[in-house]
């Protein structure tokens, strides 16, 4: 297998229209992706991505084009581009969402791919996924605690 | 031909990453370089005799791992001899690694997203029983 792709799913105990919502409203998109979001989701959509560093209060910024927009099945999008390049094949990671009925619920799935073509800057790379991850760690925490303070 | 090298030329590194990426990227010249590595030498013959590969098939594969310096060729009389290049083969370890390391990353940040939009959407479904049918 070419190291190109990973894929996740979850099944979700709710609508397929309420995921959609989840997954393309920027409101939401800031609760479970990005500290922030700006995003018009419909296709050729632009949109912005800011990751914070709460250890340094750093901010990272990501821009992200929305590929194609199919409510409430398909939600796909290119991100990790250039700044001032198109988003295409061989400069971005390409993000799709696939939405399905499953009993009672929806099966949620995940693919991101174009890692292949992306790692050339290995070293760039490397300590973006690490800023990437110093951002989720931290959002992680707050969100489980929010979670925990619920229940 | 190695698409979107992001220097026009990107000459300058000799046999670069990308070369070696493209070599060991394959399942198949992955094979091939296991079966000579396993054999310390092989010719194009016996790898095809041994592998599910046609000999046509075999000396692409060798082209290709030869190309980014991974194994090299020795003539004796009629018969060439391929083994693998250990330094070479290091390197291309340290790019998968590399590479295995960053999907599994990305995996688990996906799987950590995943489950927040669950919650998320979980929370709102079950706050606007109007969008649940029934129950």
């Amino acid at each position: 297998m070419t190291p190109d792709k990973v894929e996740k799913n979850i099944l979700i105990n709710a609508p397929a229209e309420t995921v959609y919502r989840v997954i393309t409203d920027p409101d939401q998109i800031s609760q479970w992706f990005a500290d922030a979001a700006e995003l018009d989701p419909v296709p050729g959509g632009q949109g912005r991505l800011t990751f914070e560093d709460r250890a340094t209060t750093q901010r990272m910024s990501v821009r992200l084009t929305v590929h194609a927009a199919e409510p409430p099945h398909r939600f796909a999008f290119r991100w990790d581009y250039p700044e001032g390049e198109r988003p295409a094949e061989g400069n971005s990671l390409l993000v799709e969402f696939t939405l399905a009925a499953e009993g009672t619920g929806t099966r949620l799935r995940v693919t991101e791919s174009g890692f292949a073509a992306l790692r050339k800057p290995d070293e760039d790379k490397a300590v973006y996924y690490e800023a990437h991850d110093k951002g989720w760690d931290a959002h992680l925490a707050s969100l489980q605690g929010y979670v925990a303070g619920q229940s | 031909m190695s698409q979107g090298s992001p220097e026009a030329g990107g000459r300058d590194l000799p046999p670069g990453e990308d070369e070696l990426w493209e070599a060991v990227a394959d399942p198949s010249r992955r094979k091939v370089l296991d079966l000579i590595l396993a054999r310390g030498q092989a010719t194009p013959t016996t790898l095809a005799a041994e592998l599910p590969f046609t000999r046509q098939a075999v000396a692409k594969h060798l082209a290709v791992l030869a190309r980014a310096g991974l194994v090299e060729a020795r003539r004796e009389g009629r018969e060439v001899y391929y083994s693998v290049r250990a330094e070479r083969l290091d390197e291309a370890a340290q790019v998968m690694a590399r590479a295995a390391q960053a999907m599994a990353a990305a995996a688990a940040r996906w799987d950590r997203r995943l489950h927040a939009i669950k919650r998320l959407a979980e929370e709102q479904a079950h706050t606007s029983p109007a969008q649940l049918p029934g129950e």
